[in-house]
C-alpha cells in the first residue's frame, strides 16, 4: 500500500511538473494544480497512512490517523485554490495585455514570422 | 557620558553647516566649528582622570544578543587622534573658508567635512568591534562624497569611486575579520578582545583573521600594493587633501593596526608581513614623491611613503618601536597638514600645481616661503624639528630590529634609503618652488594668502620647531597614547641629542646623499622617461570593467528572459541537490512493512496515475486535459476518504469543483488548443527532468513511509477536548492550536482575491464565437431544468453549510468546507440565470465580506486581551437550550466563522467578477484577436461551453 502511494505521488509530480515546463500559460495553470495534488498526497502522507481512524476523539479505540498534517494540508488546498485562481487570471491578463499566451510573454513563433515578413515587405519596397 | 557627548557633538554638528548655509561663508563657518570645538575641550577635559591610568569606557546595551554594544572608550590612542581630527580638523575649516571659491556650496562641504570628522571620532572612540566597523564604514562613504566634491569633474568623480571601491572592499574585508576575532574572543568588547591575545595569536584560523584585517587597514591607509587610490584622490578639493591625508582617513589604517596592536600583532607572521608591506610602501611612495611634478602629486605619494615607514614601525612591534610610530603619527599629520595648505595657497595664488611653471615665489610670498621651508625640513628629518626625532627613532629601531629574522640587517639599509629619497623629494619640493630662478611667470600674479589663511600653516610650523627642539614637550602624550597600545607600559622619554651613534650617522648619510640624488635626479629622470609608465587609474578601470563584461556575459546567459529556462534550471538544481541527499541515504526501506494493499485501492491508484498521465499527454487539448485533471482531483479526494481524512476529502470535493468552473471560464477567453512547438530535445529535456523528479518524490515519500515517525499530534490529540472543547481534533488544531496560521491564511486568501479583482479591472479579452472545432457557440438561453433545481438548492446548500460549519467542531467539517459548499451553491445559481439576474437580487459587494470574515476572525483573537490572555486564546462553555439540549459554544467558533465568511467572500470574488466580464455590457469595445480572424460575440453563452 505505502510503495503504491509513493508511486502515485511520484507520478502525480512528474506529470505535473512536465506541464509546468511547457510554453503556454494554459498548461503551466493545470501542471501547478496537478503538482499542488501531489504535494498535497505527499503532506499528507507524512503522517502515515491510517485505515478507519479520523481523528475524532469519540471513545472508540481504533489507532487515531495524525491530525495535524491533516489541518495543514486542509489550508493547504484552499490556498492552492487561491494560487491556481490567481494564476489563471494573470495568464488571462497576460494574453489580453501582450496577445499571446507564451509564458515568455511574446510569441517566438509568431515573432520570427512577422520579421521575416517585414524584411520581405522592406526587400519589395526598396 | 561625557564619552557619548565627545561623539555625539560632531555628528550633531554635521546639521549646523545645512542650517546657517543661508546666513553667508562668516556665519556659517563659525556656527559650524562650535560643536567641533566643544568636543575638543571636552576630550580636553577628560585628560586630567586618564592621569590614573585607566581607559575611560561608556556603554549602552544595544543589541546585546548579537554582542553589539554602543561602547565607546577614551584612552591615550584615543586621545591622541582626536586631539589630531578635532585640532587639525578645525585648522581645516579656517583654511576652507578662504579656499573655497564665492560661488561653491559651503554649507554642504562643511557638512561633508564634519560628518567625515564625526566617523572619525567615532572610530577613534570605538569600544566594540562592530561599532568600527560602523565608523569605518562612514569614512569610506564620507570621504567618497569630499574627494567628488566638484562632481562637475571627471578626474574627481573617477578619483573618488576609485578610493571608494578599495576603501569599501577592504572594509568588507575588515568586516569579515573583525567578526572572527570576536568570534575568538567570544566578545566583541575590545576590552575582552584585547586581553584575550594568546588565545586569539593560538587560534588555528589566527592567520586568515590577521589576513583580513590587515586588508582593511592596507586599503585604508594606502599601503602597497593599494596605494594607487591615494594619488588620484588628489583630484579633491586641497582642504580635503590636507585633511584626509595628513591626520584622518589614512591614518584609520594605522590606528587600526595600534588599536588592535595587544591583540593581533605579536607573531611572526604579523612582524614579518606588515614590516615587509611598509618597507615597500616607504621605498615605492618616496620614489614616486621624487618623479611626480605635480605638488599635490609629490605630497600624496610623500604621504604614501610615510604611511609606509608608520606601518614598518607597527610591524617591527618593540615598546619602542610602538613609540615612534605613534610620535611619527602626530609629527606627519603637523607637517604633512601644513605642508597641503602650502600647495593649496601656492595653487591659489598662483594658478597652477606644476613644478616647471613654478619657481622663484619666495620673493612674492615670503611667510609661506618660509612656513613652507621649515615644514618641508621637518618631512626631510633636518635636525631641530619634529620629524627628525622620529626619523631618528625610526632609524633606530630599524637598527635594532629582529623582525625579519636573518634578514632584518637590510632593514637599517632600506630606512637610510627610504631617508635619502625623502630628503630628496622635500628639497626638490622647496626649492624648486620658491628658491630656484624661474624663466617664466606663473598664470597669475603670485602675492601672499589673506592672513588667517595662513594662520593653522603659521600654528603648525610652530609645532613643528617647538616639538622639534624640545621633544620632551610630547611626553605626557606620547606616555598616555603608548599606555594604551602595550601590555607593560614603558616610560616615555623623548630626547632631541643620544649622542655620537649609528642612528645620527645614518640620519647624517641621508641629509648628505638626499642632497645628492636631488643633484642628480634630473639625469635619474630623463633615464626613466624611457619606460612607458603604467596609470594605476586606467589599469583599475580596465579591471572594473572587465569585471563588469564578465558579469554581464555571465547574467546574459543565465537570464535569458525565457521562464522555461528558468524553470528547467531550478528543477535541475532540486534534482541535483535531492539526488546527493538520496544517495547519501544507506537504506530507502526502512523497518516498517507494506500494509497488504486491496484491490479496490489498486484500482483506484491506476485510475489515479492513468487521469494524471492523460492531463499531461493530452496537454494540447485543453479541455480534454482538463476534464482528466478534474478525474485526479476526485481521486485525490477519494484517496483522502479512504486514508481516515474526511475533513480533507469534503474540502478537496468542493475545492475541485470550485476550480474546475473557474479553469473553465478562463478557458473560454484564452486558445482551445496549444500550438505544437517543443523541439525533440527539448521534450527529451523536459520528460528527464520531470521523470527524475517524480522519481525523487516517490523514493522519499516512500523513505518516510516505511519508516517509524514520532510525531507531535499526541499532544494535540490529548488536549483537544479539555483544552479546545472539540473532539475533532483536526477542526480544533485549524481554529485553536494553530489559528494564528489559519488567520494567515485566511488573510492571504482574501488578499487573492482582491489581486485577481484588481486583475480584471478593465481587462479587455477577445472573445470567441466557436469554439476550436469552429462550432458556434449554442444561442439557448440557460437550460430550464438546471434553473429551477439550482434555485431549490440554494436554501438546502445553505442549509447543509450551516449545519457544517455548527459541527465542525466536534465532526468533520468546518468554516472552510462550509463556506465552499455555499460558495458552490452560489456559482451555481450564477451558472443556472446569469451573472445580472443573480446580481440585481443577491446584490453583496464580496470583497467587504470577504474582509469582514478577516476582521471576525481578527476581533475573535483580539477579543481575549480583553480577559487578559494572550491573542487568540479560546474559551468555551455548555448551553442548554429546552427542547434542543446541550450546546457547546466555543470562542473558536466565532473565529470559524470568520472563516466562512473569509472563504465565500474570496471565492466569489473570483468566480463571479471572471464571470462578469462575460456580460457584454461590460466591455463595449471588443479587443481584436492578434491574429485577427474571428468577430466577437455574444458573451452571455459562455458558461455553455463548459
Amino acid at each position: 500500500m505505502e510503495s503504491l502511494f509513493a508511486i502515485t505521488t511520484g507520478i502525480l509530480s512528474a506529470c505535473g511538473l512536465y506541464l509546468t515546463l511547457r510554453g503556454r500559460t494554459f498548461p503551466v495553470v493545470v501542471g501547478l494544480t496537478l503538482l499542488s495534488y501531489a504535494v498535497n498526497l505527499f503532506l499528507f502522507s507524512m503522517g502515515g497512512l491510517t485505515t478507519d481512524g479520523p481523528a475524532v476523539i469519540n471513545g472508540s479505540n481504533n489507532e487515531m490517523a495524525d491530525p495535524l498534517p491533516q489541518a495543514l494540508v486542509l489550508t493547504a488546498i484552499v490556498i492552492g485554490f487561491a494560487m491556481t485562481a490567481f494564476a489563471i487570471i494573470l495568464a488571462m491578463r497576460a494574453r489580453g495585455d501582450m496577445g499571446n499566451d507564451h509564458v515568455d510573454g511574446h510569441d517566438h513563433a509568431k515573432h520570427d514570422a512577422d520579421t521575416r515578413k517585414d524584411n520581405v515587405l522592406k526587400e519589395r519596397q526598396r | 557620558m561625557t564619552l557619548l557627548w565627545i561623539t555625539l557633538l560632531p555628528l550633531l554638528g554635521v546639521l549646523a553647516p545645512a542650517l546657517t548655509a543661508r546666513y553667508g561663508r562668516r556665519y556659517c563657518s563659525m556656527a559650524t566649528a562650535v560643536l567641533p570645538a566643544l568636543a575638543l575641550l571636552l576630550t580636553l577635559s577628560q585628560v586630567p582622570s586618564m592621569l590614573d591610568g585607566d581607559a575611560l569606557r561608556f556603554s549602552v546595551s544595544w543589541m546585546p544578543t548579537l554582542g553589539l554594544d554602543l561602547g565607546l572608550r577614551l584612552d591615550g590612542l584615543s586621545l591622541l587622534f582626536n586631539l589630531l581630527i578635532i585640532g587639525i580638523g578645525l585648522m581645516i575649516l579656517l583654511y576652507a573658508h578662504f579656499y573655497l571659491a564665492a560661488h561653491e556650496n559651503v554649507g554642504r562641504f562643511y557638512s561633508y567635512l564634519i560628518l567625515f570628522m564625526a566617523s572619525m571620532v567615532g572610530i577613534s572612540m570605538s569600544d566594540n568591534l562592530i561599532l568600527l566597523w560602523l565608523f569605518w564604514e562612514l569614512t569610506s562613504l564620507s570621504s567618497f562624497l569630499l574627494i567628488g566634491f566638484w562632481s562637475h569633474n571627471s578626474e574627481a568623480r573617477k578619483g573618488a569611486r576609485m578610493a571608494l571601491v578599495v576603501t569599501g572592499a577592504g572594509g568588507l574585508a575588515l568586516l569579515a575579520g573583525l567578526l572572527m576575532l570576536g568570534n575568538m574572543a567570544g566578545s566583541f568588547d575590545l576590552n575582552v578582545v584585547l586581553a584575550s591575545g594568546d588565545i586569539i595569536r593560538n587560534h588555528a584560523y589566527y592567520p586568515v583573521m590577521l589576513v583580513l584585517v590587515l586588508l582593511g587597514a592596507f586599503t585604508k591607509s594606502a599601503q602597497f600594493p593599494f596605494q594607487f587610490w591615494l594619488p588620484h584622490a588628489m583630484a579633491a578639493p586641497t582642504p580635503v587633501s590636507a585633511y584626509l591625508h595628513s591626520a584622518t582617513m589614512v591614518k584609520a589604517g594605522i590606528f587600526l593596526m595600534a588599536r588592535l596592536h595587544p591583540a593581533i600583532a605579536g607573531s611572526e607572521l604579523w612582524s614579518s608581513l606588515v614590516t615587509i608591506i611598509g618597507m615597500i610602501t616607504l621605498l615605492y611612495g618616496a620614489w614616486f614623491a621624487l618623479m611626480k611634478t605635480d605638488l599635490k602629486g609629490i605630497l600624496a605619494f610623500s604621504t604614501v611613503s610615510h604611511l609606509g615607514l608608520i606601518t614598518a614601525l607597527l610591524g617591527i612591534g618593540t615598546p619602542m618601536a610602538m613609540l615612534a610610530a605613534l610620535f611619527h603619527i602626530l609629527n606627519h599629520a603637523t607637517f604633512k597638514a601644513a605642508l597641503f595648505m602650502g600647495a593649496g595657497i601656492i595653487d591659489h595664488e598662483t594658478g597652477t600645481r606644476e613644478l616647471s611653471k613654478l619657481g622663484g615665489l619666495r620673493r612674492a610670498m615670503p611667510v609661506t616661503a618660509l612656513l613652507t621651508t621649515i615644514t618641508g625640513a621637518a618631512m626631510a628629518g633636518v635636525p631641530l624639528l619634529n620629524g627628525f626625532v622620529s626619523k631618528e627613532m625610526f632609524f633606530t629601531d630599524a637598527l635594532n630590529s629582529t623582525a625579519l629574522g636573518g634578514l632584518s640587517g637590510i632593514l637599517p639599509v632600506l630606512a637610510t634609503l627610504g631617508g635619502i629619497l625623502s630628503v630628496a623629494y622635500s628639497l626638490r619640493l622647496v626649492y624648486e618652488v620658491f628658491y630656484k630662478p624661474t624663466t617664466q611667470a606663473p598664470p597669475i600674479e603670485p602675492h601672499e594668502p589673506p592672513r588667517l589663511m595662513r594662520a593653522p600653516m603659521e600654528l603648525l610650523a610652530t609645532l613643528c620647531v617647538v616639538v622639534g627642539i624640545f621633544p620632551f614637550l610630547a611626553d605626557g602624550l606620547m606616555q598616555l597614547a603608548t599606555n594604551a597600545v602595550l601590555v607593560t607600559p614603558i616610560d616615555v622619554n623623548i630626547a632631541l641629542w643620544h649622542g655620537l651613534n649609528v642612528p645620527l650617522l645614518m640620519s647624517m648619510i641621508a641629509l648628505a646623499a638626499g642632497i645628492a640624488a636631488y643633484l642628480f635626479h634630473a639625469e635619474l629622470r630623463r633615464f626613466l622617461k624611457q619606460f612607458s609608465p603604467l596609470d594605476a587609474r586606467l589599469v583599475f578601470e580596465a579591471s572594473i570593467q572587465c569585471v563588469a563584461n564578465r558579469s554581464q556575459q555571465l547574467m546574459d546567459r543565465l537570464e535569458n528572459g525565457s521562464l522555461q529556462r528558468y524553470m528547467s534550471l531550478l528543477l535541475l538544481t532540486a534534482l541535483v541537490f535531492a539526488g546527493v541527499g538520496l544517495v547519501n541515504m544507506p537504506s530507502l526501506t526502512g523497518a516498517l512493512s507494506d500494509q497488504p494493499a486491496d484491490g479496490v485501492l489498486i484500482v483506484g491508484a491506476l485510475l489515479l496515475i492513468l487521469s494524471s498521465v492523460a492531463t499531461a499527454a493530452l496537454h494540447r487539448r485543453r479541455l480534454v486535459s482538463l476534464m482528466m485533471l478534474s478525474m485526479v482531483g476526485l481521486l485525490v479526494s477519494l484517496t483522502f476518504a479512504r486514508f481516515s481524512a474526511p475533513d480533507l476529502a469534503l474540502t478537496q470535493l468542493s475545492v475541485e469543483v470550485v476550480t474546475m468552473i473557474l479553469l473553465m471560464l478562463a478557458l473560454f477567453f484564452l486558445p482551445q488548443k496549444t500550438p505544437r512547438e517543443s523541439s525533440m530535445p527539448r521534450l527529451l529535456r523536459d520528460l528527464s527532468l520531470a521523470g527524475g523528479l517524480g522519481v525523487i518524490v516517490a523514493s522519499l515519500n516512500y523513505a518516510v513511509l516505511s519508516r517509524e515517525t514520532t510525531s507531535i499530534s499526541d499532544f494535540f490529540i490529548a488536549n483537544s477536548v479539555p483544552g479546545g472543547g472539540g473532539h475533532n481534533v483536526v477542526n480544533v488544531i485549524l481554529v485553536d492550536f494553530r489559528g494564528f496560521d489559519t488567520l494567515g491564511e485566511i488573510t492571504v486568501l482574501a488578499i487573492a482575491g482582491l489581486a485577481v479583482l484588481k486583475l480584471l479591472n478593465r481587462l479587455r479579452l477577445f472573445m470567441p464565437h466557436s469554439d476550436a472545432e469552429g462550432r458556434v457557440w449554442s444561442q439557448d438561453r440557460y437550460p430550464m431544468i438546471l434553473t429551477i433545481i439550482s434555485q431549490a438548492l440554494l436554501p438546502l446548500a445553505v442549509l447543509v453549510a450551516v449545519f457544517i460549519l455548527l459541527r465542525g467542531h466536534n465532526a468533520p467539517g468546518g468554516g472552510f468546507i462550509a463556506g465552499l459548499v455555499t460558495s458552490v451553491a452560489l456559482i451555481l445559481l450564477y451558472i443556472a440565470r446569469g451573472v445580472d439576474w443573480t446580481q440585481a437580487r443577491l446584490d453583496l459587494q464580496y470583497q467587504s465580506v470577504a474582509i469582514a470574515g478577516v476582521a471576525v476572525a481578527s476581533l475573535t483573537g483580539a477579543g481575549s486581551w480583553l480577559f487578559g490572555y494572550p491573542f487568540l486564546t479560546s474559551a468555551f462553555g455548555h448551553l442548554h437550550i429546552p427542547l434542543v439540549g446541550d450546546i457547546e459554544l466555543a470562542t473558536a467558533m466565532l473565529f470559524d466563522v470568520g472563516v466562512y465568511l473569509a472563504v465565500v467572500g474570496a471565492t466569489l470574488m473570483i468566480l463571479a467578477n471572471l464571470g462578469k466580464i462575460t456580460t457584454p455590457h461590460r466591455l463595449p469595445n471588443y479587443d481584436k484577436d492578434p491574429s485577427g480572424t474571428e468577430p466577437p460575440n455574444n458573451g452571455d453563452t459562455a458558461k455553455e461551453s463548459s
